[in-house]
């Protein structure tokens, strides 16, 4: 498919007899049974969103007066900013600290980054109930507000993303001057980028400072904000690894398997950091009883922990398993699976609610949005994938796994 | 000087006068009633009721005795739903009321997490065009701006319900419990709960058994995030500054470095 010849018009930027894996704008992406699937579920959930701006939320979601958020708010916004980080600290890592070796990786982990953004913001969409005013931060101001600073960083950072994901696209429109500019520009927008990143993630975290007297103490802690940013740098590298080990499936081609290794080899330090840190908080806060209590909240805590945080630590620190394909990936998907379960520990579950509250159970058309913007939002990472070169600038070959 | 209402739980005789009083008032439609073990209808507050009775089953000896609790807006003196808000359409007026601005709500309903009374709550049958707004208990804020008493405090028969200023309420308050030490647990809730509520309470029972929070400290909710969102404005100079000296620092190093290692080559 890729190979074809370029006789048609439209812009090329190929050289005379090298082999492009992208696509000609105007050639059509090929038919695969991935693309009608994953376009079905983004059809759904363009359907339930309708359903919900013109009915309420009765027919699709279980929300009540005691579960004011639920699946959307308190599961897709929270997670989709968290995965979304991976460009923040991907860019972080290659141009602040002059990791040249994961320079290919800071394309692919910005286009994530975007799309895990925009994830959380489709879900706000959906979530609030007025969704035309959600750009009234900008103009209402209540600074003392978690969700005010929140709502300001995501909106900015969003920004920032797309210029740094711009020399991409400028590249393949052959927009060189352009794209000389978006390149001088790029240390401005990774600091930017970072302050921005660190600020609305950690304020995610704050949000939860609010309710003292509902969470949990197991997860409310004064340390909130720093854990939710420490969560979201753990993850980043995690999200690259699971993005472009499954892009590589689809696509065939990806980033080179030892940049990927080298970049698991990161994982167990900065989960390590994190493990020490909870640790130390339960232990300074007197809380390291509740643990062994035999509530449910002690098993949630316990499963997050270990399936998020230890094993896979354990098992990043073997050379073996970084280089193996499949257990590197579920390793990956281990930390991205116990960082969701952290979000809706924080935000759902691991609440104390009156006893005369009412209960809430995912409502299926719920999962359905949530699924269905997923696979929307991969089918753009699929056709962006297919036309751009999103495996680093020239680093951007055949596959090797 | 601020609006306030004193519930005397001792006083109440569960007529449910004043969850009709403010149905009526706020013109608030009819909600079915349903079912579930007890007198208390309906089971909870909604957007068309901002103000139930709870029918309190408890046990005293070998008695089972009916608590009647007052479940409304606390109106609390420093609001944590004020400070969730981020755009302030939920705001304490100096009148006492804790009142809400449709014209600024975006619905994004962190009120309702953050409020520990469980009080806000949401149009969820409304469709974007129609709503769906945050409803809640207004402490009657259009009666007492032409000098009237809220509905429900108008309706109370027994005189369990009493509105007044809060420090006038707080003394009567004081002073009933000791006059009746056997009658009232000696505390009044909401003096200093969350840094004081403009709804204050005294019972003859625990004050968790008319299905208040127990435990609630003292501190205003506010307090918990200030710290982190005070250190938000400092923290993003600090950082900028401080990653855009790192930058500097390691491009002088890597120059260096290439300039020495690269001495004697064309660089």
């Amino acid at each position: 498919m890729a190979t074809r010849a370029s006789t048609r018009r439209g812009i090329s930027i190929r050289e005379p007899g090298q082999q492009r894996p992208w696509l000609n704008f105007t050639e059509l992406p090929p038919i695969s049974p991935l693309l009608v699937i994953l376009a079905l579920l983004a059809a759904l959930a363009a359907g339930i969103f309708v359903v919900r701006i013109f009915t309420g939320w009765g027919l699709v979601t279980n929300l009540n007066d005691n579960y004011g958020w639920g699946l959307w708010k308190g599961f897709n916004t929270l997670v989709g900013i968290a995965l979304g980080a991976s460009g923040f600290t991907t860019a972080f890592a290659v141009y602040m600290l002059g990791k040249e070796r994961f320079h290919p990786v800071a394309r692919i982990a910005v286009l994530v980054g975007i799309l895990g953004y925009l994830s959380s913001v489709f879900s706000l969409l959906i979530d609030l109930g007025h969704p035309d005013r959600i750009i009234f931060p900008v103009v209402f101001w209540n600074p003392e507000s978690p969700l005010f600073e929140v709502a300001w960083c995501v909106m900015l950072y969003l920004t920032v993303m797309i210029l740094e994901f711009s020399p991409a696209v400028l590249n393949r429109l052959g927009l060189r001057k352009a794209e000389g500019i978006a390149h001088d520009a790029v240390i401005p927008l990774v600091i930017g980028g970072t302050v921005l990143s660190c600020l609305h993630q950690s304020s995610l975290g704050s949000l939860f400072l609010n309710v003292p007297d509902q969470l949990d103490p197991l997860w409310y802690t004064p340390m909130l904000p720093l854990f939710f940013l420490m969560s979201a740098i753990y993850v980043g590298p995690a999200v690259v690894i699971f993005a472009s080990t499954l892009a590589s499936r689809a696509l065939g081609r990806g980033l080179a398997p030892d940049i990927l290794s080298s970049l698991a080899k990161v994982i167990p330090y900065l989960l390590g950091i994190y493990l020490f840190a909870k640790i130390l908080e339960l232990l300074i806060a007197d809380d390291f009883h509740l643990l062994f209590d035999g509530t449910r909240a002690s098993g949630l805590f316990f499963l997050e922990m270990s399936v998020g945080i230890i094993f896979p630590m354990l098992m990043l620190l073997s050379a073996r398993i970084r280089e193996n394909v499949s257990w590197r990936f579920l390793a990956s998907l281990m930390i991205i699976a116990g960082l969701m379960l952290n979000r809706v520990d924080v935000s759902i579950i691991s609440w104390a609610r009156p006893a005369d509250a009412l209960s809430y159970t995912v409502h299926p058309l719920e999962w359905g949005f949530t699924i269905g913007l997923w696979a929307g939002l991969a089918l753009v990472f699929y056709l962006v994938a297919l036309y751009f070169p999103v495996f680093g600038g020239h680093g951007d070959g055949q596959a090797s796994d | 000087m601020s609006h306030s209402i004193l519930f005397d739980a001792h006083l109440c005789t569960g007529c449910r006068g004043c969850q009709v009083a403010c149905k009526q008032w706020n013109d608030l439609e009819a909600v079915e009633t349903t079912n579930t073990g007890s007198y208390q209808n309906p089971p909870r507050l909604s957007d068309k009721t901002w103000l139930i009775m709870k029918y309190n089953e408890v046990e005293q000896g070998d008695k089972v005795q009916f608590v009647f609790g007052r479940h409304a807006c606390m109106h609390c003196e420093h609001p944590a739903c004020a400070t969730a808000c981020p755009l302030e359409a939920l705001h304490k007026t100096e009148e006492g009321p804790v009142l809400y601005r449709a014209d600024r709500c975006f619905g994004c309903r962190y009120c309702m997490l953050a409020c520990p009374f469980e009080i806000p709550t949401f149009e969820w049958d409304q469709g974007m065009f129609a709503g769906p707004w945050i409803r809640k208990c207004t402490m009657c804020a259009d009666r007492l701006s032409v000098g009237r008493e809220p509905a429900c405090v108008q309706t109370c028969p027994t005189g369990a319900l009493k509105y007044g200023q809060r420090d006038e309420l707080l003394a009567y308050a004081h002073q009933r419990i000791q006059k009746y030490p056997e009658r009232y647990v000696q505390h009044v809730y909401g003096e200093k709960e969350v840094g004081g509520t403009s709804v204050i309470y005294i019972s003859h029972v625990p004050f968790e058994e008319l299905g208040l929070p127990a435990d609630l400290q003292d501190e205003p909710i506010s307090h918990f995030a200030e710290d982190a969102m005070y250190a938000t404005p400092i923290a993003a100079v600090g950082l900028a500054v401080g990653l855009t000296g790192f930058y500097w620092v390691v491009r002088r190093r890597q120059k260096m470095a290439a300039q020495k290692s690269g001495a004697g080559s064309k660089e």
